[in-house]
């Protein structure tokens, strides 16, 4: 099991409570003293300072401040997809968890598998499709905020050329490219999206010339959907604008950050624990987006404008409202073909299944 | 932009992606001219990364973690060199495990160092010179450890080739047994080897996090260190092959970003493949000669040597 920083002041604290608990135990009648739930999180990368695993466990600190000594986290990091998740997995629901999130998409298999040998934990997989009476899925709608995130760049870029980092071509990262070329061309009809796939989540070497090309082909406004800060880093040495993605990354950009696409999972992990508590917890397919407050939008950078910002905001409404969908009809494909009718909005299903670019988006989607 | 303006960002780019390739992979070509085989130049880049960067953080001088990245590869490079060279472990098993150890070790001493944000390093600006047109921005406008890679090349290759103890390092990798009758401490020369094949890697892992992307993550170096070890072998053990190898690799990376951003209809999947194929490809091509790979290759590589038996 991977270790990480706070283990030993970890394992102080999990002694000292087994100890309370174990004392409590034996001075109470049996069934007075209630057993904290135990909440194991399986990540997928280090916690660091900013990105997708970071988000999930500002979720788990919240979750386990509002709950108190009801719950009990326990995370581990780093867990690469495959064989070991298997395992560490399996570890959390044999000693003793109740519920186990487990963070990542690769995590659905094991997640599946574990939990058929352990129907009386409950498993909460993110961004998955595979369920079980005792596994449930959650994801937020990303493309929201990724719409937003758009019209900024509509508003902000004067050469009429986004760069977009992109980690692989699956339809989670399609539809955030298609949703922010649909908000950017929302604003500034004009607008292209260039977009460079570097076939990692994770590789800040790689991240950093990717950016550093589609800044060299014209690109002023950079956003990325990898999970370093590196795209960050680059905009603000070469001055053009950035947007970030999954944190708010204004620190490692403080001239070039004009907002982010955020997620908040801390609703989502209280509801779930609460549910699993008083034993009304049912498996089901969570997909929340600004109203259900699982997507935010970070602070804006001060190079927004008022007249932006107010924009912004007004659309964010809508979202809300549900008077604005990114993909309300027409929506048209790059080749023209017309994907939704107008007066119709895309359904959850061809979302969940993109596999083409929209107008607007350079390049030819790798298949 | 310009076509000339996106050909110079090319060049300029190949530069900064190949550079910590050409410090790895010149320092284990000195290692394995010695008939030392270290395989944990991966651990050794990682180290140096994360020393490097953390020295940058606290001093804010590249020079202090120029050198903090070199002392904390040469470091690793000493662990293994007592292993192999004093204890006579297996050169291969030590390597990896070096590399093993490199990469818990770099992720533990990052931790709080994680995506901390660091000023990057300004390119020198030459007055007259740097400002020419082209080739002020091809040739004067890198930063200082560049420069520092290029005076490396040289250094290596006259010592190797025109100098006394360059003939005795290689000696010593061809038959250790001959230079020990002659009274060369083939040990000795092998701790020196080495050590300098750790400093080397140490301060390419450093350019990585402090000067190229510049932030610290786990794992940063994503296999570059394997690729420095196969440029070597690739390269026949010789520096300008070496050279050409890593700025080849670094060059066939950028231009497949570019060609993806142009829109180019090829799949990305075959785009990321292609600087590993073409810089096999080229350097097969031009060292395919079997006699000279003999001539080339240290005879005792790999082979642990004790001067008592």
């Amino acid at each position: 099991m991977t270790a990480h920083g706070s283990a030993r002041g970890r394992a102080v604290t999990l002694i000292t409570a087994a100890l309370v608990s174990t004392v409590a135990l034996l001075a109470a009648p049996a069934g007075m003293a209630a057993e904290p739930l135990k909440v194991g999180f399986v990540y997928v990368s280090p916690i660091g300072d900013a990105g997708w695993t970071y988000q999930h466990d500002i979720a788990r600190k919240k979750m386990e401040a509002e709950l108190g000594e009801r719950v009990e986290t326990r995370f581990v990091e780093s867990v690469p997809e495959g064989a070991e998740a298997e395992r560490v997995i399996r570890e959390l629901a044999a000693s003793g968890h109740g519920l186990v999130f487990t963070t990542s998409f690769g995590y659905m298999n094991p997640t599946i598998k574990v939990a058929k040998a352990f129907p009386d934990t409950i498993f909460e997989h993110a961004t998955g499709y595979k369920r079980a009476p005792n596994v449930g899925t959650y994801v937020a709608r990303f493309y929201e905020g990724r719409y937003l995130t758009g019209i900024v760049a509509g508003k902000m870029t004067r050469s009429n050329v986004a760069g977009y980092v992109a980690a692989f071509p699956i339809p989670e990262v399609i539809r955030g490219i298609n949703a922010f070329t649909r908000g950017m061309r929302s604003v500034n009809p004009d607008a292209q999206v260039k977009v460079i796939w570097v076939n990692s989540w994770f590789d800040p070497g790689r991240e950093r010339e990717a950016a550093d090309a589609l800044i060299a082909q014209g690109a002023d406004v950079i956003t990325h959907h990898t999970d370093s800060t590196a795209p960050a880093l680059a905009a603000e040495e070469k001055g053009v604008h950035v947007i970030g993605y999954h944190s708010d990354m204004s620190k490692y950009a403080p001239t070039a950050h004009l907002t982010a696409s955020t997620h908040d999972w801390s609703e989502h992990y209280l509801r779930t624990a609460r549910a699993v508590l008083d034993g009304s917890w049912a498996s089901a397919a969570v997909w929340g987006g600004i109203r259900e407050g699982m997507v935010k939008l970070a602070p804006f950078g001060a190079a927004v404008p008022d007249a932006v910002r107010e924009l912004v905001l007004a659309q964010q409404r809508d979202i809300v409202s549900g008077a604005l969908h990114p993909f309300a009809g027409p929506v048209r494909d790059q080749d023209g073909n017309e994907r939704v009718a107008a007066g119709a909005t895309m359904t959850d299903e061809a979302m969940l299944t993109m596999d083409y670019y929209v107008e607007g988006v350079q390049g030819k989607l790798p298949k | 932009m310009s076509a000339e303006g996106t050909v110079i960002a090319i060049v300029l780019a190949t530069v900064g992606a190949g550079t910590p390739l050409v410090y790895a992979a010149l320092g284990e070509l000195v290692v394995e001219k010695s008939g030392v085989l270290n395989l944990g130049v991966e651990g050794m880049m990682l180290l140096g990364a994360v020393v490097g960067f953390i020295a940058a953080v606290e001093s804010g001088s590249v020079v202090v973690a120029a050198l903090a990245g070199m002392g904390a590869g040469a470091g690793a490079s000493l662990l293994f060199a007592f292993l192999t060279l004093t204890l006579q472990a297996n050169q291969v098993a030590t390597g990896l495990a070096l590399t093993i150890f490199g990469v818990g070790v770099s992720a533990f001493l990052g931790l709080d160092y994680t995506s901390v944000a660091l000023e990057s390093l300004a390119g020198v600006h030459v007055p007259l010179l740097s400002d020419l047109p082209i080739l002020g921005a091809l040739v004067f406008s890198f930063d200082p450890l560049v420069y520092l890679s290029f005076a490396v090349f040289v250094a290596v290759t006259v010592f190797l080739y025109r100098s006394r103890w360059g003939l005795v390092l290689r000696g010593v990798g061809e038959a250790p047994a001959s230079a020990h009758a002659l009274g060369y401490d083939v040990i000795g020369i092998r701790y020196l080897a080495v050590l300098f094949g750790g400093a080397m890697a140490g301060l390419g892992g450093m350019y990585l996090s402090v000067v190229y992307t510049p932030v610290w993550v786990e794992s940063m170096t994503a296999g570059r260190g394997w690729i420095a070890l196969a440029l070597v072998v690739f390269a026949t053990w010789r520096p300008a092959r070496v050279m050409l190898g890593a700025y080849l690799f670094g060059g066939t990376t950028i231009l497949q970003f570019h060609i993806q951003g142009a829109g180019v209809d090829v799949a990305s999947q075959i785009l990321s493949m292609l600087p590993y194929v073409a810089t096999i490809v080229v350097l097969v091509l031009i060292s395919r000669d079997a006699t000279k790979i003999r001539l080339n290759a240290p005879a005792a590589l790999g082979q642990a040597y004790h001067p008592d038996v």
